[in-house]
C-alpha cells in the first residue's frame, strides 16, 4: 500500500487563536505586530484585514494608512510553535505520525487510517468540521507525497484528494511557488516566464539542473514521489499510566497485592528508562458494581524502587473494599521528577542511609500523615515559639547556628499556662508559685531575660523570663507578661529545665 | 575431685548460657566505651549496651524533662558527628523544645520528630523505626508497654542493632518488660556556684534493672564541660536556706 499524506494549513493560525481568547474582536479587522529594527511590523492578520489588502510583513504605518480603524495587538514570537505543537498533539487521534512544519502547517501520515472514518473524503471532512468548530480556518489536501499535498493545499481547492499517479495532472496548473522553492529560484523562473509548474515539469532534468541547480530537481522528485521526503514526527507525551484488567473479578487481598506489584513493576520499568522518579501515585480500582475506589501514596523523595513503593501501598490495601470484585486496576503516576541513578550513592554511606530513612519516613507518613513528621532548623527569632522552623527535606541545611548562650528549657508547654505567684517587689522573681495546685518555693532564680514582641509579626506584651529552681531541685521557666505600671500583669509557666 | 569437675562443668555451661543470652556483645573492634564514665561499668563488658532497648520511667513532668535530658546526653554520645535519630511520641505529649537540644551535645536537625496518633500507632512506628538500620537510635514515648510488645521491639533491634529508648511517662504499673535496662532519672538541688542563681543541672540517675550487669545509682551534673560525677562527699545539700537570685 502506498503512503498517503494529508497536509493541513492554518492560514490564520495565530489570529484564530487570538479570536478564541477574545471573541469580541470577531467582526473587527485586526493585526498582530512586533517591533523590528525601530519599526512595527505586522506578523499576523485576520481574514477581515486580509480582505482590505493588508499583508504579513507590512509596516504598521502603511496598514494604518490603508485602514485607519485597524486594531493592533502584540505578537508573541513563540506562539506559533507552541500552538502548532498543541494542535499536533490533539491531532494524534487522526494519525500516529504527525510532524509540524513551521510556521503554520501540520503534516499527517494517514496511511491506513482513513478507513476508520469511512474513506478519505470523510476523513478530511471530519478534520474540517472539528477545526471549524474550534474557530480555526484550515485548508487541507491529501496525496501520495508531501510535496503534492502541500502544493494543492496552498494553491488548489481545499479538501481535494489527489489519487495515486495523478500528481502531475494536479500540479500542472499550480504556480511555481507551490513547489517550496527558494526565493532566488522563483525569481529566475518568473523572469523566464515559467509561472506555472506545468510550464517546466516536462523539461529534461539536465536542462533544469544547469539553469536552476539541484534543489528544483529534488523538489520535483519529492512532489512526484520519486524521492522520499523525511519529516520528524512529533513525540506525544504519554501519561505515566498502566492498566491491568483482570480476567475474573478480584476479591481477595492477595489478588490486589499481585495487581499492585505487577502494575508497579510496569510503571517502574518505564520510569527507569526515562530516568524519572515517582512523587505521587494513585491506584484506581474499578469495581464490578460500578463503584470506583481510589487510593493515593506520596513519597518524600522521587523513587522508582518497586519494593519501597509496594510497602507504601501495603498499608492501604486494607482500605480497598473489593465488594463484588474488581475488574480493572489503573495506576497513574501523577507527579514525577527527574531521578538520575547517581553513582555517588554507591560510594557514600550517608547518602544511602538518607534514602533508606526517607523510605522509612514515607511508610510512617502513610499511616500518620505527612504533617506528623518534623525536622527542625534554627530560625533567627528570639520569641521562643518562633525560634525554630520546619525543614522541608532531609537534606536541607541550617542557614544559621543554633544558639546555646541563652538558657532554654528542654520541655516546653505548647501554650504557656497561667500560674499564681507571690512576688516581693516588681521586677523580681517570685517567692513562690502555685502550678496545678502544688506550691513551689523558689530557692534559686536567674533572670529576667526580656523578650520583646516582634512588632512586624505580632502585637502584644513583652515577656520577662525567669529561670527558677524550687526546694526539690526542679527547675521551671516562668515569665511575666506586661509590667506592673500598666496594672495588667500575668505570670505564666512556659517550660521545664532538666 | 568430683567437686572440681562439677564446678568446671557448671562454669562451661554458664558461659554457654551467656553466649546465648548476650547476642548484643559488642564486637572487639568497637571503641570500648561511649563516654558515659563510671556508669558504664554497670553493663556487661563494661560498655553501655548498644543495639538494645532501654526503658526509662518517669512520673512527673519534672522527672520527664530530666529523663529527656539524660536521653539527649546519651544520644549525643551515640551520634557525635553524623547519623539520624527518630523521636516518636504520642500526640498530646510531645514537649521537647528543639532549640534546647543543642545544649545537650546533639544537633537538633539530626533528630526527626514523629507525632504518631494513638499508642498502637506509636508502637508500630517505633517497631518500624527500630528495624531500619540506617538510624542510630530511636526514642519512643510510650506510656504502656506490655511484655509481648517489648519482646517484639527487642527482636527488631537484634537484627538491626539500632539503640532504642522507651520513655514511659506515668505508666499504670511498672510491669516486667524484655528491655535490657530500666532507668529512673530525678533532678536534685544544684550546687551553689561562685555566682548566685541557678547552677548546672544535677540528676540522680538510678539503674533499677540491667541484664547481666549490676544495678546502681549515681549523682551526675550536666554542664557545658560534659557529664561529671558528683562524689559522695560532694553531695552535701546546701544547708543555707537562703534565696539566691542571679
Amino acid at each position: 500500500m502506498s503512503r498517503r499524506i494529508a497536509v493541513i494549513w492554518f492560514p490564520h493560525l495565530v489570529t484564530d487563536r487570538f479570536l478564541r481568547k477574545q471573541p469580541e474582536l470577531k467582526d473587527i479587522p485586526f493585526v498582530l505586530v512586533v517591533n523590528e529594527r525601530g519599526r512595527r511590523v505586522v506578523k499576523a492578520i485576520n481574514a477581515l484585514a486580509q480582505e482590505k489588502g493588508i499583508r504579513v510583513d507590512m509596516v504598521l504605518a502603511d496598514c494604518k494608512a490603508l485602514l485607519p480603524e485597524l486594531t493592533v495587538c502584540d505578537y508573541d514570537e513563540a506562539e506559533p510553535k507552541k500552538l502548532l505543537t498543541a494542535l499536533a498533539e490533539w491531532c494524534i487521534r487522526y494519525s500516529p505520525f504527525i510532524s509540524i512544519d513551521l510556521p503554520d502547517v501540520l503534516i499527517l501520515d494517514v496511511s491506513g487510517c482513513t478507513h476508520l472514518w469511512g474513506g478519505e473524503q470523510n476523513y478530511l471532512n471530519d478534520i474540517h468540521k472539528k477545526f471549524n468548530a474550534f474557530g480555526y480556518t484550515i485548508r487541507s489536501a491529501m496525496a501520495d507525497t508531501i510535496g503534492t499535498a502541500w502544493a494543492v493545499c496552498h494553491f488548489g481547492n481545499s479538501g481535494s484528494i489527489i489519487e495515486t499517479g495523478k500528481e502531475v495532472k494536479a500540479l500542472t496548473s499550480l504556480p511555481n511557488t507551490a513547489l517550496r522553492l527558494e526565493p532566488s529560484i522563483i525569481d529566475k523562473l518568473d523572469k523566464l516566464g515559467l509561472k506555472t509548474i506545468g510550464s517546466f515539469i516536462t523539461m529534461p532534468s539536465s536542462a533544469l539542473k544547469r539553469r536552476f541547480g539541484q534543489s528544483i530537481l529534488k523538489r520535483l522528485a519529492q512532489a512526484l514521489g520519486e524521492e522520499m521526503e523525511i519529516t520528524e514526527p512529533m513525540q506525544p507525551l504519554i501519561p505515566f499510566q498502566k492498566r491491568l484488567p483482570s480476567l475474573e473479578p478480584i476479591r481477595t487481598a492477595e489478588g490486589i497485592e499481585i495487581a499492585i506489584k505487577t502494575l508497579l513493576q510496569m510503571l517502574c520499568e518505564r520510569l527507569q528508562q526515562e530516568m524519572k522518579g515517582l512523587r505521587k501515585c494513585t491506584l484506581t480500582c474499578y469495581r464490578l458494581d460500578g463503584v470506583v475506589v481510589k487510593t493515593e501514596i506520596g513519597t518524600s523523595k522521587p523513587s522508582r524502587n518497586t519494593l519501597h513503593l509496594y510497602k507504601l501501598f501495603e498499608n492501604k490495601i486494607s482500605q480497598i473494599e473489593p465488594d463484588l470484585g474488581i475488574e480493572l486496576f489503573v495506576m497513574d503516576a501523577l507527579v514525577v521528577e527527574e531521578l538520575h541513578s547517581s553513582q555517588d550513592a554507591l560510594w557514600t554511606v550517608s547518602g544511602k542511609d538518607e534514602s533508606v530513612i526517607a523510605e522509612l519516613l514515607d511508610r510512617l507518613s502513610g499511616k500518620t500523615g505527612v504533617q506528623a513528621i518534623h525536622r527542625y532548623l534554627p530560625a533567627e527569632h528570639y520569641w521562643p515559639e518562633r525560634s525554630f522552623k520546619n525543614a522541608t527535606s532531609l537534606s536541607e541545611k541550617a542557614s544559621t547556628e543554633w544558639r546555646t548562650d541563652l538558657p532554654r528549657p528542654l520541655h516546653i508547654l505548647p501554650v504557656p499556662e497561667l500560674i499564681e505567684v507571690s512576688v516581693p517587689i516588681p521586677d523580681y522573681p517570685p517567692l513562690l508559685f502555685r502550678y496545678k495546685g502544688v506550691i513551689h518555693n523558689v530557692k534559686k532564680a536567674d533572670g529576667p531575660e526580656r523578650i520583646e514582641q516582634e512588632w512586624w509579626l505580632q502585637q502584644g506584651l513583652y515577656r520577662d523570663y525567669y529561670c527558677v529552681e524550687d526546694e526539690h531541685g526542679s527547675r521551671y521557666w516562668l515569665f511575666r507578661s506586661g509590667d506592673y505600671d500598666s496594672g495588667n500583669v500575668k505570670w505564666f509557666i512556659h517550660g521545664f529545665f532538666t | 575431685m568430683r567437686k572440681v569437675a562439677d564446678r568446671v562443668m557448671i562454669e562451661q555451661l554458664q558461659q554457654q548460657i551467656e553466649k546465648l543470652q548476650q547476642n548484643h556483645v559488642p564486637p572487639a573492634d568497637q571503641p570500648l566505651s561511649i563516654g558515659l564514665g563510671i556508669m558504664e561499668a554497670a553493663f556487661p563488658g563494661k560498655v553501655f549496651t548498644k543495639g538494645a532497648v532501654h526503658e526509662l520511667i518517669s512520673n512527673t513532668a519534672e522527672e520527664a524533662t530530666c529523663t529527656s535530658g539524660f536521653i539527649s546526653v546519651v544520644l549525643g554520645k551515640l551520634m557525635p558527628n553524623s547519623g539520624y535519630c527518630l523521636w516518636i511520641s504520642t500526640v498530646p505529649r510531645r514537649s521537647v523544645f528543639p532549640s534546647a537540644l543543642k545544649g545537650f551535645g546533639i544537633d537538633p536537625e539530626r533528630i526527626l520528630f514523629v507525632d504518631a496518633g494513638r499508642t498502637k500507632d506509636t508502637l508500630w512506628a517505633v517497631e518500624e523505626a527500630l528495624k531500619c538500620n540506617a538510624l542510630v537510635a530511636v526514642v519512643g514515648e510510650i506510656t504502656e508497654l506490655t511484655f509481648n510488645d517489648s519482646r517484639r521491639l527487642q527482636l527488631a533491634v537484634e537484627k538491626s542493632h539500632v539503640t532504642g529508648f522507651i520513655h514511659r511517662f506515668r505508666p499504670k504499673t511498672e510491669n516486667a518488660v524484655a528491655c535490657v535496662s530500666r532507668w529512673k532519672i530525678k533532678s536534685i538541688v544544684s550546687a551553689a556556684g561562685e555566682t548566685p542563681g541557678v547552677g548546672f543541672s544535677r540528676w540522680h540517675v538510678e539503674l533499677l534493672k540491667v541484664r547481666n550487669g549490676k544495678t546502681g545509682n549515681w549523682q551526675v551534673q550536666w554542664s557545658p564541660k560534659g557529664l561529671e560525677y558528683i562524689l559522695p562527699e560532694q553531695i552535701i545539700i546546701d544547708e543555707i536556706d537562703e534565696r539566691q537570685i542571679g
